[in-house]
């Protein structure tokens, strides 16, 4: 059976992990790598590498590292943040990621989702929504929730898939950083309009949440990524993965 | 040394990668005098099947393929290209494993509304091989495909996604399976070394 994934996202800034990281027992915090072996050994299904970095020096050593990241780990990533043409995928997807993430440059550009698709195919291809609620509608923004976009979430995503994405990654800004729970509601309408896998994103609080949204009865998503909760060590990937089993959750053990 | 063939397909670094963390040499290449040096071979493949196969016969790599008597792995659509034949293209394939190769959303029972492609960890099960030694029944590996081998009388192992489908084939010196060991962490690490072990 197919197993629900687990996704930690890790931020990454000049090549080296920013998030506050409170992991007993591992020597070199800051580096990426040795954080994604911790995460890889613990049991996450995959990681996701955001790239936060503001410079081209920053940029550099991000894909760098991706290459690094491909030696080492021996489970699929994803990488995004800051890429804005196909070009810009290309690199990353050469130097060994497995899928890219694309978000206000597709809502910019709705045309670089089939040009990846078309040239490294749709499974490499993840597209990241970022929406909020306003006035009963799921307005997507851009920019980290800063900017409306003037898309809609339900629409904006069938489009990514008739485009080519090979999956829906969608943050509810409402929800992210609350630690309240996902947006489950929305993620049960996405998984069921969609042929496409969906990713949970913000709002993890605790291993009940990830359960409510993973679950037939809740937001029926294919995976749940969170940072924080895993970062701090205030859910611990054996330990969910243990309570998800219990709960009939189908999960790699 | 383990020869990579080389025929244009996408994502061969990922294999160059496992094999590395493994310390296997290996030689990536096209030329049929260089992959005759080889002790093994394995078919890599991200990619559409009717494009592969025409690269493989530009090369004259699919002779060569079908004749050799080394061990040789075929992965993911490498694996597919070891078939009878793909709906991918609808494309004459290499003919060593007795199944062809078909699109989920064709095969499906009625009722059934899965997502396409199949992604994610998913378990193999029935596991026959040498290829699977110390490997349990019932791990998980990564999946990551649309098309789909049947089950045959050359299928080593079997994994479920709607229907049964064989996630693993093997015929004489000749193996492949669908999922990515390159990506399925331990267990897909163990059969990769099982590989690098086999004496055909």
């Amino acid at each position: 059976m197919l197993a629900k994934r687990i996704i930690p996202c890790l931020d990454v800034k000049d090549g080296q992990t920013v998030k506050g990281i409170n992991f007993l027992g591992l020597k070199s915090v800051g580096d990426p790598v040795a954080l994604a072996r911790k995460y890889s050994e613990e049991g996450a299904d995959e990681l996701v590498f955001l790239d936060i970095s503001a410079t081209i020096e920053g940029r550099k050593a991000f894909s760098s590292l991706v290459s690094r990241i491909a030696r080492e780990i021996n489970i699929p990533f994803t990488v995004g943040g800051g890429i804005s043409t196909a070009e810009d995928a290309a690199v990353l997807l050469r130097a060994g990621a497995d899928k890219v993430s694309i978000n206000s440059a597709a809502v910019r550009n709705p045309s670089l989702i089939s040009e990846i698709a078309s040239g490294f195919g749709s499974q490499c291809v993840v597209v990241a929504i970022d929406a909020k609620n306003a006035d009963g509608t799921w307005k997507v923004t851009t920019h980290g929730g800063s900017r409306f976009s003037g898309k809609e979430l339900f629409s904006w995503a069938k489009e990514a898939e008739s485009l080519g994405a090979g999956e829906i990654l969608f943050t509810s800004m409402d929800h992210d950083g609350t630690c309240g729970g996902y947006a489950c509601e929305q993620y049960r309408r996405l998984s069921g309009m969609l042929d496409i896998p969906v990713i949970a994103s913000g709002g993890a609080g605790t291993a009940e949440d990830i359960v409510e949204v993973l679950s037939p009865g809740g937001g029926r998503a294919d995976a749940a990524l969170a940072a924080s909760v895993f970062h701090y060590g205030e859910i611990r990937i054996p330990d969910l993965k243990r309570t998800l089993a219990e709960r009939g959750i189908p999960v790699r053990l | 040394m383990t020869g990579i063939i080389d025929y244009g397909a996408g994502n061969i670094r990922s294999v160059e990668n496992a094999l590395d963390r493994l310390g296997a040499g290996y030689v990536l290449a096209s030329d049929t005098a260089i992959l005759s040096e080889c002790d093994r071979l394995v078919l890599p493949g991200v990619g559409e099947a009717a494009r592969a196969m025409a690269c493989l016969r530009e090369k004259n790599l699919d002779a060569f393929i079908r004749n050799t008597r080394k061990p040789l792995l075929g992965i993911c659509l490498g694996m597919q290209l070891l078939c009878s034949a793909s709906e991918e293209g609808n494309v004459e394939c290499l003919g060593i494993f007795g199944t062809d190769v078909r699109h989920f959303l064709h095969a499906f029972p009625e009722g059934v509304r899965l997502k396409v492609p199949h992604v994610g960890w998913n378990t193999v099960t029935s596991l026959k091989s040498d290829l699977f030694d110390g490997i349990a029944d019932g791990s998980y590996m990564y999946f990551v495909h649309s098309y789909f081998a049947g089950i045959c009388e050359d299928t080593v192992s079997v994994t479920e996604y709607g229907i049964p489908f064989s996630s693993a084939l093997r015929k004489d010196n000749f193996m492949g399976c669908q999922f990515h060991p390159e990506k399925s962490g331990d267990a897909g690490e163990r059969m990769l070394a099982a590989f690098l072990n086999i004496r055909c």
